[in-house]
């Protein structure tokens, strides 16, 4: 960098006026070089202040409280129990074990639910171009029908609605290797080993290797029908920035329709589409805090029990606050990689 | 007409819907049997819910609390000044109504009542003649919604009339009669300058709802213009203050820092200056709506190419007023869609507040349904409350889809 490249008005007139006399100064509040110190210095100040203001009331209204930032209570026993978790755990183990519960709790839902709206929109999504008029408008309704209420009011629709009006006991719906009742989702599996083992009608309770709460059921089904429709207009929005020509390459080719998708618009589809996933996945993994609303103890839920079990909310909040932002770096960086992965290469 | 110049006489009904049903429903074989899958679902779907709604449900659930689910427990003594504030907001809907339609445009010479306008009036007379007697609401209740609907319509037609006279300024000054009765709502709910004060706990049901979201929106779009700014601005400090206000609240699930308001703002402000409990709210709803908005207004600044501000520059004009006049008019327009769509979320999002124990829609419907008189109605109020907020978003996209249109440069004319 030399000293040609110097702005003018640094030539003309440093901070403390300039040493030409030919040209009239200007005041030093209209200072070019000044303003962006001046402005930033004024910012920064009332930030500080209010930075100030704010942890100095926190820090004593916590100390007349007595609750000064600690963690020794984490290693403290719960005493509440969680109905179900991926992870172990009982009440007489501590808090951190508990949180770590309801994290497994969270990331279950978050992974189960990534993968069925992934599958639900990208089928939604396809099927906006299909060539059955029907199915073209039966799209268009449930992605207008989704989108208009409130995810919260549909969770709670699917739990109280649906899933708690289901039978038990033999009028349960029965599938081959499937049965859902109101105590529970019944899968077959694997049972000590190598037996595949169907669900079963024990004493009139339905015992199977593999059951899933219809807690879980109903934050699942509501989280993947909720963003299965954004994810629909993603991929909608994807295809349709593939121009018409491509298609009518595809098929001038003799591809059919499914063979022209897979190998002609998909490809150049998803550059597009990949960065909307990306939005779509992080607010899921935010959403599936409303589990609360349908009693399936996730972090959200399993933290806002320890504050009112121990009063610790700040130290309860920066973990919640940590916890999700990590969930959403994550996400991010899977999505990037993937962003990378599907970029067209051109030579 | 083709048709007509070749002497065919025109396809009849019976033709043009043999034509549609092959083109759309059976243009191959595997499409007809789609079709008719669909349909046979389709047919069963409404056949259940009809089945449902006309002989199951018990929808007295829905007549019996309609007061309590639209203010919650608001003071029977005080709700004179609920209809009073219904029927000011009406006359100024419909005066704006009328004042927008009766400017001069190029492409609707003089026509006082087009289709839509008809269209939204038979709307709203209908919605008026029917939902207080599906309500069961007494004859009194239903003569005063027929009466604002009456006086949004009159007000309607009045201004359309003399909106000509008025002129163009007209508009420009009557904006700021939506800020004066918004202020003038809050104390007619809220009380103060004389009128009995009702404490915010007893607001409730849809009211608490609407308040909630226009509070946040009115709010947010400020915060939001402002930290989008701040987001693009040179100054590194405000960029990076920015970015990490706008990051860190996009990072965090709504409910943790509504959690937050309620939890630690209490421990944040000196004792006794932290706000009641809907307030808080409130400011959370706004302080996250702004991240959102910040973005979606970064986004129309992003489409507005620098030369915007360069030849704004070279005219004489400082960057405050570059951007008043030149850069922002444009941005915000590009950004609109995307805006409301935001407005959209926050009216959803206000279901939230029951979580964390406030007596909004949602919340009030629980209380409903913890009424032994009304155990195990959830299908009915839940139904209701969808209904509700699907026509409150469909028309908040609807009309964002208007504006565009006449916010669009190309359709304007002489601009």
């Amino acid at each position: 960098m030399g000293s040609n490249l110097t702005p003018p008005q640094l030539r003309r007139g440093g901070l403390n006026g300039g040493d030409n006399p030919g040209l009239s100064q200007p005041p030093w509040w209209r200072n070019r070089l000044l303003i962006p110190w001046l402005v930033q210095a004024l910012v920064g100040f009332v930030l500080l202040l209010l930075v100030a203001f704010l942890l100095g009331n926190l820090v004593r209204n916590l100390t007349a409280a007595g609750l000064l930032l600690s963690w020794r209570w984490l290693g403290q026993p719960a005493g509440f129990d969680i109905a179900e978790s991926v992870l172990p755990f009982q009440a007489e183990m501590p808090y951190w074990r508990g949180l770590l519960a309801g994290l497994g709790n969270t990331l279950r839902a978050v992974s189960c639910g990534l993968i069925g709206a992934t599958v639900v929109g990208t089928l939604a999504g396809m099927a906006n171009f299909s060539s059955n008029g029907l199915l073209r408008r039966l799209v268009r309704v449930y992605v207008e029908l989704v989108r208009n209420i409130p995810l919260l009011l549909q969770l709670v629709f699917w739990y109280f609605v649906v899933f708690l009006s289901l039978p038990n006991g033999l009028a349960a719906l029965q599938g081959p290797g499937v049965v859902l009742a109101k105590s529970g989702l019944y899968l077959a599996g694997f049972h000590n080993g190598l037996h595949w083992v169907g669900p079963q009608l024990v004493n009139d309770v339905w015992q199977a290797p593999l059951r899933l709460s219809v807690e879980f059921c109903a934050l699942l089904v509501g989280l993947v029908v909720y963003s299965g429709a954004y994810i629909a207009e993603v991929v909608r929005g994807g295809i349709a920035s593939v121009p018409a020509g491509q298609w009518e390459a595809a098929s001038s080719l003799g591809l059919g329709w499914l063979a022209s998708i897979r190998h002609v618009v998909i490809p150049q589809a998803l550059p597009v589409i990949v960065p909307g996933l990306n939005t779509q996945y992080i607010s899921l993994a935010k959403n599936s805090s409303l589990a609360v609303a349908v009693g399936y103890a996730d972090l959200y839920a399993v933290a806002e029990t320890t504050l009112n079990q121990t009063g610790r909310a700040v130290e309860v909040i920066i973990l919640l606050l940590g916890t999700y932002l990590v969930l959403d770096l994550l996400i991010s960086a899977l999505m990037n990689a993937l962003n990378q992965f599907v970029r067209i290469k051109e030579r | 007409m083709g048709n007509s110049l070749t002497g065919d006489l025109p396809p009849g009904f019976l033709q043009r819907s043999k034509d549609w049903l092959r083109r759309e429903l059976f243009a191959s074989r595997v499409d007809g049997l789609l079709s008719l899958v669909l349909i046979g679902l389709i047919l069963a779907a409404l056949f259940g819910l009809l089945r449902w709604a006309l002989l199951q449900a018990n929808w007295a659930v829905i007549q019996l609390n309609s007061t309590l689910l639209c203010i919650g427990r608001y003071p029977i003594e005080h709700q004179w000044r609920l209809w009073l504030l219904t029927f000011l907001l009406a006359a100024t809907a419909g005066a704006s109504w009328g004042l927008l339609r009766s400017c001069r445009r190029a492409d609707r010479p003089g026509l006082l009542w087009p289709r839509n306008d008809r269209i939204a009036a038979a709307v709203l007379l209908a919605v008026c003649l029917i939902t207080p007697p599906a309500l069961g609401l007494s004859l009194a209740v239903a003569g005063r919604w027929l009466a604002i609907a009456g006086l949004l319509l009159a007000m309607r037609w009045l201004l359309g009339r003399l909106g000509r006279r008025l002129g163009a300024d007209a508009i420009k000054w009557f904006a700021l009669v939506w800020p004066v009765t918004y202020l003038l709502g809050m104390v007619l709910i809220g009380g103060g300058f004389g009128l009995t004060p009702v404490a915010s706990a007893e607001w409730g049901g849809l009211m608490l709802t609407l308040l909630q979201a226009s509070f946040a929106i009115l709010l947010c779009f400020p915060l939001g213009v402002m930290l989008a700014l701040g987001r693009r601005s040179n100054y590194p400090l405000l960029r990076w203050g920015s970015v990490i206000y706008i990051e860190f609240i996009r990072g965090a699930p709504l409910i943790t820092l509504l959690f937050l308001g309620q939890n630690i703002l209490g421990f944040l402000l000196p004792g006794g200056l932290a706000p009641e409990r809907v307030w808080r709210a409130a400011w959370v709803l706004t302080i996250f709506a702004a991240a959102y908005l910040a973005e979606a207004v970064r986004s129309g600044l992003a489409a507005i190419p620098n030369g915007q501000m360069e030849a704004a520059r070279s005219l004489g004009l400082s960057t405050a007023q570059g951007l008043q006049h030149v850069v922002l008019p444009q941005a915000l327009r590009v950004a609109l869609p995307v805006m409301v769509g935001q407005f959209i979320s926050l009216l959803q999002d206000t279901t939230l507040l029951s979580l964390i124990g406030l007596m909004e829609l949602l919340g009030t419907a629980r209380t409903v349904m913890a009424n032994p008189d009304f155990l195990g109605h959830y299908g009915e109020v839940y139904l209701t409350l969808a209904l509700l907020f699907w026509c409150c978003c469909a028309a908040l996209g609807l009309g964002s889809r208007a504006l565009e249109r006449r916010l669009d440069p190309h359709h304007l004319p002489n601009l």
